[in-house]
């Protein structure tokens, strides 16, 4: 640790560029904590957002009109509208409405913090075109396969989770790995609500050090390793899930 | 013109799997509308109900919240035109710039290819929000050009910002629709004594645009989108005068999902009938 921090400390004195998280252990656990955050929004709206995606899914194809008119308003308004605007919908919109307590200081504490307001609107939106995605997974298993499973008496919700979702997940992850490429790259919008996540704290870092190139490259690296380990999980996954002696 | 169709499905067990966006899913029966267009609208009209709710709190002697929404609307829509106008520049320069940088992509000298490579890929896969703050940041407010200073505004430099990913997706496109042309058809070409120059804007140009159309206007849907994200940085498009107008009105909490819901409502009537319009185009290019 202390070799690398002599390296950048050696760099900024030689070349004038100060990467002040490799050598300032402040600036370091700043950043340390802001990649915390970005991580944990990440995972956490990526499961949030599959879940949200096979529910939906399955409720398209209920017998309930209600459920399928439902899940067609929910992915048709999420898709067309900003993500951002519907951060600040239910960041402002929604947590001025819901009840909050006081806290110890008699200040307003809310409900839910910006992190799980950033949670819950990220899962939404990247669930909506989940949504999308495993039914059009689902419309790949042919008819056939499903009234096969039905035959042996799978019953509705059974034959999707054993049959139909297991078959559908393996033509959708291309797309399914698109889709979340984007939503990591989407966390960094929880900046506007003052999430402190990657973003806002190496703001926070180069407000103080003067060095917003530096920082900036620091950012885009952050994000490349992010997206990196993403595809790789991704990529892996997709082997696991190969059926030996079908497909390339 | 017929092309060979690649087997799409990766399992013989399965049908061939392609995305049909927000199709309203007919019923395990095959029953039901076709499209409820009522409902939808409703849902629309959704985010300003969650208004109502917030009223019920609010005091009296103030201007109800869709009463406040209903005043500063002018001022608002033209905040949204501003929007729409960002994202047409921004499309405009990232279309030529990316069509420029695709053929990069197809270019048989290694060099170039390798450029336009990392270029697409940096450009792809970096937050939009945070490449929004690179351009803010790095670039200067003015520059001099042949001695004179020609001054960058805000709105330009972060046009300048969403023309960037546009611009890489756009490579995208692009190299894809052009690779999708049957090699036959260079073949073609070649044997009736066309260059190769020729043979890309004559020939396989043309034939590419059918191809890339619905995925372009895919992509001015979310660069429209993203625009408000220049709000964060300091311009004032809709999202911006959307706090303004909140803080004008005396910062009441109960206005923000009325004000917010507007601007939903807005970017919803625009682009979801792109969206639809994609989708029809989708539909009708897949018969061929």
């Amino acid at each position: 640790m202390n070799v690398i921090a002599g390296w950048f400390q050696h760099l900024y004195d030689t070349t004038g560029l100060n990467f002040t998280v490799f050598y300032d252990s402040y600036d370091w656990n700043r950043y340390l904590g802001g990649l915390q955050t970005t991580v944990l929004l990440c995972i956490v709206t990526i499961l949030l957002s599959l879940v949200i995606g096979a529910v939906g899914a399955l409720l398209q194809g209920a017998p309930s009109r209600l459920a399928r008119n439902a899940v067609h308003v929910f992915v048709v308004a999420f898709r067309n509208t900003p993500p951002l605007v519907q951060m600040f919908f239910f960041y402002f919109g929604i947590g001025a409405i819901l009840p909050a307590s006081q806290g110890a200081d008699g200040m307003r504490q809310p409900l839910l913090d910006s992190v799980q307001w950033a949670i819950v609107s990220l899962s939404l939106f990247a669930g909506a075109f989940n949504v999308e995605i495993f039914r059009s997974g689902i419309e790949a298993v042919p008819r056939t396969t499903v009234e096969a499973a039905e035959a042996l008496g799978y019953t509705r919700l059974k034959a999707y989770v054993y049959v139909i979702l297991p078959l559908a997940l393996r033509v959708c992850l291309p797309a399914l790995n698109n889709n979340l490429v984007n939503l990591i790259k989407t966390t960094t919008l929880a900046y506007a609500i003052a999430a402190p996540e990657t973003l806002y704290a190496v703001k926070q870092i180069w407000g103080e050090s003067q060095n917003v190139l530096e920082m900036m490259l620091v950012l885009f690296a952050t994000y490349a390793v992010l997206v990196g380990i993403l595809v790789w999980i991704m990529h892996c996954w997709e082997r696991a899930l190969r059926i030996p002696g079908y497909g390339q | 013109m017929t092309t060979p169709r690649k087997p799409q499905a990766p399992l013989p067990v399965l049908l061939p799997f392609e995305i049909r966006r927000t199709r309203y899913a007919p019923g395990p029966a095959g029953t039901g509308p076709r499209r409820p267009r009522l409902l939808l609208a409703a849902a629309a009209g959704g985010a300003l109900l969650a208004a109502g709710a917030a009223w019920a709190q609010a005091g009296g002697g103030k201007l109800p919240p869709l009463e406040v929404v209903l005043k500063w609307s002018p001022l608002l829509l033209k905040g949204f035109v501003f929007n729409v106008l960002i994202s047409l520049i921004a499309m405009l320069l990232g279309t030529a710039a990316g069509l420029g940088l695709g053929l990069g992509l197809l270019s048989r000298n290694r060099g170039l290819h390798r450029l336009a490579w990392v270029l697409t890929q940096f450009f792809r896969n970096a937050p939009w929000l945070v490449l929004l703050f690179f351009i803010m940041f790095l670039v200067p407010y003015q520059v001099m050009i042949l001695g004179v200073t020609v001054p960058l505004p805000d709105w330009a430099k972060a046009t300048v910002g969403f023309a960037l990913p546009v611009m890489a997706n756009v490579a995208e496109i692009v190299r894809g629709a052009v690779l999708s042309v049957p090699v036959t058809q260079w073949e073609a070409a070649e044997s009736l004594a066309f260059t190769p120059r020729q043979t890309l804007w004559r020939i396989i140009l043309p034939q590419c645009v059918k191809r890339m159309t619905p995925p372009w206007m895919n992509l001015y849907a979310l660069v429209t989108m993203a625009t408000v994200q220049a709000s964060i940085v300091g311009v004032s498009e809709m999202l911006t005068l959307t706090g303004e107008v909140h803080s004008a009105e005396g910062s009441r909490p109960e206005l923000f999902a009325p004000l917010y819901g507007f601007a939903l409502l807005c970017f919803f009537l625009y682009c979801y009938p792109i969206d639809r319009f994609t989708a029809r185009l989708e539909r009708r290019f897949q018969l061929h």
